[in-house]
């Protein structure tokens, strides 16, 4: 049997490379994309240690749109089919940090959603014709509603939440899965310095992401209790909602 | 404002200044700081983990295996890597530490600051012993590799230095090949301190790993009673390998109340565990995992001993009237109202170790778990102190949090100076300030 192909870009982030390790562990055959050259040699030497039967590295920013074609080029050249793309990378700021540099403010979207929006659509139309396979997407439970403390960042996760809706109707039909992740604040080195009340693991959440990419969920909150907090929080009137703090 | 560290005895207290999570081990950068400790993941029970004041470095997210040569048993990784995390690479392929303590929860960094040994110690010495290489980022901004060959000054003090030559960013290691995860185990009664050295001493000819538990809650002629534990891995292999592993079994919620863990309760829980085998000798087989970490099941038992905390005494002595010492060291114990239910004694072997620092000396080695109780239980400790350093023998930094510093360093007299020409001047902890502070005046 030909062993499961997944493409992790920004395989060295925190909740990446959990899951990485989880597909290493049962033989996978990896494609792995970074910007940190040696971060990412690392990961691979890892992953390969605790049983991936194949790790390939391509060192890429991912806001160098140019390459978008030739980064899927070169996943499909090690995977063949692809069975698991999963999109990790991101960056995290508070509206505070980036509110009068109007271009930090915009280089963040720019990392965190039209990056995404881009190699999501190139993986969907390269793996169109294989009938099968998985498109996951990290996004955040900050999408959900604008707030005054993380706005940016928020529609940034909004943005690519909204597009995979649609993609996911579009790939429904051709056997295609696409999984959009929603975790909470998760104890990984973006939220370094940033005390969190509800800080979930890493472990944890890519336990969960890799359960819901068996299983074929689209949309996964992460950890569960998420679930019911955003169905709350999604029911409060914007009135209230404007005049939260946090 | 997160919290602060802590060490597995709960005490002392200390409040880092601040704690930095290393994300990489390549990234570490000293160069802007004057006071780090390495933290991996605080099983060590005194304050040699802990730098109050300071920075804590925590490196348990430096977990990544660089190397794995399934045919040699070869290992190298980030620091941070859990031997829990090894193992459950490793095992499958047939490997096995070479040297493990009693709990898999330490780091390869931790493993090779406190120089650990395990059962085994009288066939293969210390954890040090197994190190191929390591890599050192100091504060001169450059990583410095170290093996027996290379750098090899730095090596021997880096090996039991207690974290304070540099950060420790990756270790090789040589695996020892297992064919089965099975054990077999035999547990002797034995009636006094007396008859428990000499099954000791005889079963370290036939069997790999010997540890004895002793009932330290007797006196007379039954003081130092307890059961002779000695096992070995199956020679055959038998299709275990790829065995599952067990998360825990229970989680300690809260610090119990103090009374949980006091004289009375440790006293009726010896003699339970002592009577609990009738037979003068027990055969069994078992798993890996209860043979050498029966405690790992129940997450946090540290907790059990309440808001004061718990500390560990560790002391060596030579084997030459090492059980009259011992003797001594016992009955001033219980002088001093010291309790314990996790009392520990081992022969430690010939082999040496590269290690300037590490503790490790032929002879035998008393361990025991006590809550902390007060002003009498430290005199006690200072006492037998006192007796352990006149007959030559030593305490255990990894264990400690109250040796005096004249008594240290006495202890330590004949690799102290050579030692503290390696450390690096970015590195320190609550442990090294306690047992330097009051002699500086000396040096």
């Amino acid at each position: 049997m030909k062993s499961l192909s997944v493409v992790v870009i920004g395989a060295t982030s925190g909740i990446a490379q959990p899951v990485a390790r989880a597909y290493a562990s049962r033989g996978a055959t990896l494609f792995l994309l970074a910007r940190n050259a040696e971060a990412l040699s690392t990961t691979a030497s890892d992953l390969l240690a605790r049983g991936a039967s194949r790790v390939e590295t391509m060192v890429a920013d991912v806001q160098d749109s140019a390459r978008h074609d030739e980064i899927v080029h070169a996943a499909k050249g090690t995977c063949g089919t692809i069975d698991v793309v999963l999109i990790a990378h991101g960056i995290l700021r508070n509206q505070q940090e980036i509110d009068h540099d109007v271009d930090e403010m915009l280089r963040l979207f720019e990392v965190n959603a039209t990056s995404v929006l881009s190699l999501a659509q190139r993986f969907g139309l390269a793996m169109e014709s294989q009938g099968a396979g998985t498109i996951a997407v990290i996004t955040s439970v900050a999408g959900e509603r604008g707030r005054r403390s993380l706005y940016t960042y928020g529609a940034s996760k909004a943005a690519v939440s909204h597009f995979l809706a649609g993609m996911r109707g579009r790939y429904k039909p051709l056997g295609i899965n696409v999984l959009d992740i929603r975790p909470g604040p998760v104890d990984t080195p973006m939220l370094a310095g940033r005390p969190q009340p509800l800080i979930a693991t890493a472990d944890a959440v890519a336990r969960d992401i890799v359960k819901a990419i068996d299983r074929g969920t689209w949309l996964l909150y992460t950890p569960w209790y998420w679930r019911f907090v955003m169905a709350i929080v999604r029911l409060i009137p914007e009135r209230i909602m404007m005049r939260l703090k946090y | 404002m997160e919290q602060s560290p802590t060490s597995w005895g709960r005490y002392p207290q200390s409040h880092a200044a601040r704690i930095v999570d290393a994300s990489w081990a390549h990234e570490v950068d000293l160069t802007r700081h004057h006071s780090v400790i390495a933290y991996g993941l605080g099983r060590s029970y005194g304050d040699v983990c802990l730098n109050d004041g300071g920075t804590v470095l925590r490196m348990h997210r430096c977990d990544r295996i660089l190397s794995f040569d399934r045919q040699t048993g070869v290992i190298r990784a980030e620091a941070g890597l859990s031997i829990a995390d090894l193992l459950r690479i490793v095992v499958p392929h047939g490997w096995f530490v070479a040297v493990t303590p009693g709990t898999k929860f330490v780091t390869l960094g931790g493993a090779v600051a406190n120089d650990i040994h395990g059962k085994n110690h009288h066939r293969v010495g210390t954890f040090g012993r197994h190190v191929r290489s390591l890599a050192l980022r100091r504060s001169d901004g450059r990583e410095h590799l170290c093996s027996a060959t290379e750098n090899q000054e730095l090596f021997q003090a880096t090996i039991g230095g207690m974290g304070l030559t540099g950060v420790i960013t990756w270790v090789e290691i040589a695996l020892i090949p297992i064919a089965s995860r099975r054990i077999e185990q035999e547990s002797i009664k034995a009636r006094s301190l007396g008859e428990l050295i000499r099954l000791t001493d005889e079963s370290d000819v036939e069997w790999d790993y010997t540890v004895s538990w002793i009932d330290v809650m007797q006196r007379g002629a039954s003081l130092g009673r307890g059961l002779v534990l000695r096992g070995r891995f199956h020679e055959q292999a038998d299709g275990t390998l790829g065995g599952p592993w067990n998360g825990p079994l229970l989680r300690v919620p809260i610090q119990g109340p103090s009374w949980l863990l006091s004289p009375l309760t440790i006293k009726a829980f010896n003699a339970v565990w002592y009577n609990r085998q009738i037979s003068r000798l027990s055969r069994t087989n078992m798993d890996l995992e209860p043979f050498f970490y029966p405690l790992d099941g129940v997450e946090r038992w540290n907790l059990l001993y309440g808001q004061r905390g718990m500390m560990q005494y560790q002391c060596v002595v030579p084997s030459e009237g090492g059980e009259d010492t011992m003797r001594r060291v016992l009955s001033t114990m219980q002088g001093g109202g010291i309790s314990s239910f996790l009392a520990v004694l081992k022969k430690f072997g010939m082999l040496t170790s590269p290690g300037l620092m590490s503790f490790p000396r032929p002879g035998l080695t008393l361990t025991l778990d006590m809550p902390i109780t007060g002003r009498r239980m430290f005199d006690a400790l200072d006492h037998c102190d006192r007796i352990v350093h006149e007959v030559g023998g030593r305490v255990y930094p990894a264990k400690d949090a109250r040796v005096s510093a004249a008594m240290f360093r006495s202890m330590y007299a004949d690799v102290i100076e050579r030692f503290e020409a390696s450390i690096d001047p970015a590195m320190s902890s609550s442990f090294w300030r306690r047992v330097t502070s009051s002699t500086k005046e000396i040096i």
